[in-house]
């Protein structure tokens, strides 16, 4: 079996406070991650791997270069081979032009029998380019998957939804988007490590991939970014008084019923 | 400047599971309704619906103010697949072609609206939580609520684009996104957020059948099985009082306190990730960015420190009342009452007052 996964280097949002002054965002000192939903991607995946020696995982990304260090723990986690695309023709790209361009890397990466991708990643949370890249290679698409397995040539998955799950069938080749749900990603291991450290990442750009140049980048991208700002902060809170729980709960409960809201 | 006058109309692709209609697909009506009438050039709001015998549901749609429902029916779309829903849906659009097509942010909506969105080349937006048309309404909506600047923007401006605004990096960002040179603009748009209209019985609107080519060949996925969970949705987003809990609970029992608060006080059990993610609590309680948006009456946020994931769900309530140990943290800040104190003593004691 040969295993694209789709990744993504992303700001650790949890992480990210806002100046309360400014109203920005404090993003100094904030660690890079691989996207959460994209480490269930990779960890189904290597569980593929496992089950099917011989099998090859690779990991595609598109980013800058310091995107590097997330493919470097791919390959510590145990992918086979690992493709950074990084141009800046490709830099300002909407969700369209990004699956574009990972459409056009993944083609030129070879023929694969499964992609995987993370449901969305934490910093846009759109959960558009999985499947985007399907619909640009013209494969099926599941997402939301939270159960997988491999028969023959087909996969079934389960499909959560808000009020249960779907059971799909899908032959190969497709598409499937990870959900947390889906495994407990493993961790590095010291070979992988170590194997790592010396793995030469691929690092393709827009030529490279053979992508219409009028396809990516800020200025093929259909949506633009037309004002991006901060929720006012609201006006100051009341602390609740009183010295002991029984006195502050009853300055509270007389503070909603002031207000008619009890 | 492209001519886009061909492009007419709203539409809002309505949304039913087991013949039911989605309650998101009744609040984009409402929507879809306002934002036709801001357009103020005949613009009317559509509801697209695809299935099998589901033109019954009409009668529905125009009640909460669908001035056209367009059908979609084929044996081949009785149950949902991506493949079938994608082909009959992008072909209505490029028969009819409307200016704005809104989907909910459901698991669904957003399975379906991006590929769409890159069939037909043109931009999609996710997980809208503000629509504008009119620049003069948009610009009192900055004023009133965010720190933007209004440079730029003039009240006369009479351009009709979709304006998407939309929260990023969990809610601490928002970014109000355009699509200026394709159509339709596409949007999904998170349930509990928009209003649906009153209800009007009788009302009438017009229907369009609208033709579906579908051959098995088509559908490359297979359902063999939808299941229904046993457990009840919980209505979080209709709720008058959610009280929540967090992390400080400090184990899977503090969540009994939680749901005696919520029953004494008549409300809905929430959760932040931090408790879900610790399986004290099933994933359908969780508020916030990944979870359910909601906007009570009341909200109780019970040993939630508050990440601006959690916060992006819930800061439009009401009223928000924060307990929690450490006043320093940013539900403390955020909250309009915040007590001080250890959940499991002033919880009680709440309680205690609440009916007397």
């Amino acid at each position: 079996m040969k295993i694209a996964v789709c990744v993504k280097q992303v700001p650790d949002t949890t992480e990210i406070r806002i100046n309360p002054e400014t109203g920005t965002l404090i993003r100094d000192g904030v660690p890079s991650i691989l996207n959460p939903d994209d480490a269930n991607a990779l960890e189904e995946a290597l569980r593929v791997k496992d089950n099917l020696p011989g099998s090859e995982v690779t990991v595609i990304t598109m980013g800058p270069p310091q995107a590097k260090e997330m493919l470097q723990e791919c390959i510590a986690m145990g992918a086979d081979d690992a493709i950074l695309l990084s141009d800046r023709a490709l830099g300002g790209s909407d969700t369209w032009a990004t699956s574009n361009a990972l459409a056009a890397g993944i083609r030129n990466a070879g023929s694969f029998d499964l992609i995987l991708a993370g449901r969305q990643a934490i910093d846009g949370d759109t959960a558009q380019v999985g499947p985007q890249i399907a619909e640009k290679l013209g494969l099926p698409q599941v997402t939301y998957v939270k159960e997988f397995s491999l028969e023959g040539d087909y996969v079934k998955v389960k499909r959560a939804l808000e009020d249960g799950y779907e059971v799909l069938k899908v032959k190969l080749p497709c598409v499937l988007t990870a959900i947390k749900e889906l495994n407990e990603p493993r961790y590095m291991s010291v070979p992988g490590i170590l194997k790592a450290a010396k793995h030469d990442i691929k690092v393709w750009n827009a030529v490279d991939i053979g992508v219409d140049l009028t396809t990516v980048g800020l200025k093929a991208s259909p949506t633009n970014v037309f004002k991006s700002f901060t929720p006012k902060p609201k006006g100051e809170g009341i602390a609740v008084e009183g010295d002991t729980p029984k006195e502050k709960a009853a300055s509270l409960v007389n503070a909603l019923k002031e207000k008619h809201l009890i | 400047m492209k001519d886009f006058t061909e492009y007419k109309n709203i539409w809002v692709f309505a949304e039913q599971r087991q013949g039911k209609l989605m309650n998101v697909t009744l609040e984009l009506i409402g929507e879809g309704y306002k934002l036709s009438r801001e357009r103020g050039d005949g613009a009317k709001v559509c509801a697209v619906i695809a299935g099998n015998g589901v033109s019954p549901l009409a009668d529905e749609l125009y009640q909460y103010g669908a001035d056209m429902v367009y059908v979609l029916e084929h044996p081949l779309l009785t149950q949902y697949t991506t493949d079938g829903y994608a082909k009959a849906i992008t072909d209505a659009i490029n028969t009819y072609k409307p200016e704005i097509v809104l989907f909910g942010a459901t698991h669904i909506g957003r399975d379906l609206a991006p590929r769409i969105a890159a069939r037909l080349n043109t931009g999609l937006t996710a997980d809208c939580t503000r629509l504008d048309i009119n620049v003069s309404n948009y610009m009192d909506y900055l004023e009133e609520n965010t720190t933007a600047s209004l440079n730029g923007l003039d009240r006369n401006d009479q351009s009709k684009g979709l304006k998407q605004t939309r929260p990023a990096f969990g809610g601490n960002l928002m970014a109000t996104i355009v699509t200026p040179n394709t159509r339709p603009q596409m949007a999904t748009v998170r349930p509990g957020v928009m209003t649906k209209r009153e209800k009007i019985q009788g009302a009438k609107g017009e229907l369009i059948k609208a033709e579906v080519d579908l051959t098995p060949d088509d559908i490359n996925v297979e359902v063999l099985e939808v299941v229904k969970a046993a457990k009840e949705m919980v209505s979080l987003t209709d709720a008058k009082i959610i009280c929540s809990g967090g992390r400080g609970l400090g184990d899977p029992e503090g969540f009994k306190l939680i749901e005696e608060f919520a029953s004494t006080v008549g409300g809905v059990v929430g959760a932040s990730r931090a408790a879900v993610d610790a399986g004290w609590i099933d994933p359908i309680h969780q508020v916030g960015q990944t979870g359910t948006t909601v906007k009570p009456e009341i909200y109780f946020a019970c040993g939630i420190s508050g990440a601006i994931q959690h916060l992006a769900g819930m800061q439009t309530s009401k009223i928000i009342v924060a307990i929690n140990k450490d006043p320093e943290c940013p539900m403390m800040k955020l909250a309009d009452y915040s007590i001080e104190g250890d959940l499991k003593k002033v919880i009680p004691e709440i309680m205690a007052l609440w009916n007397q």
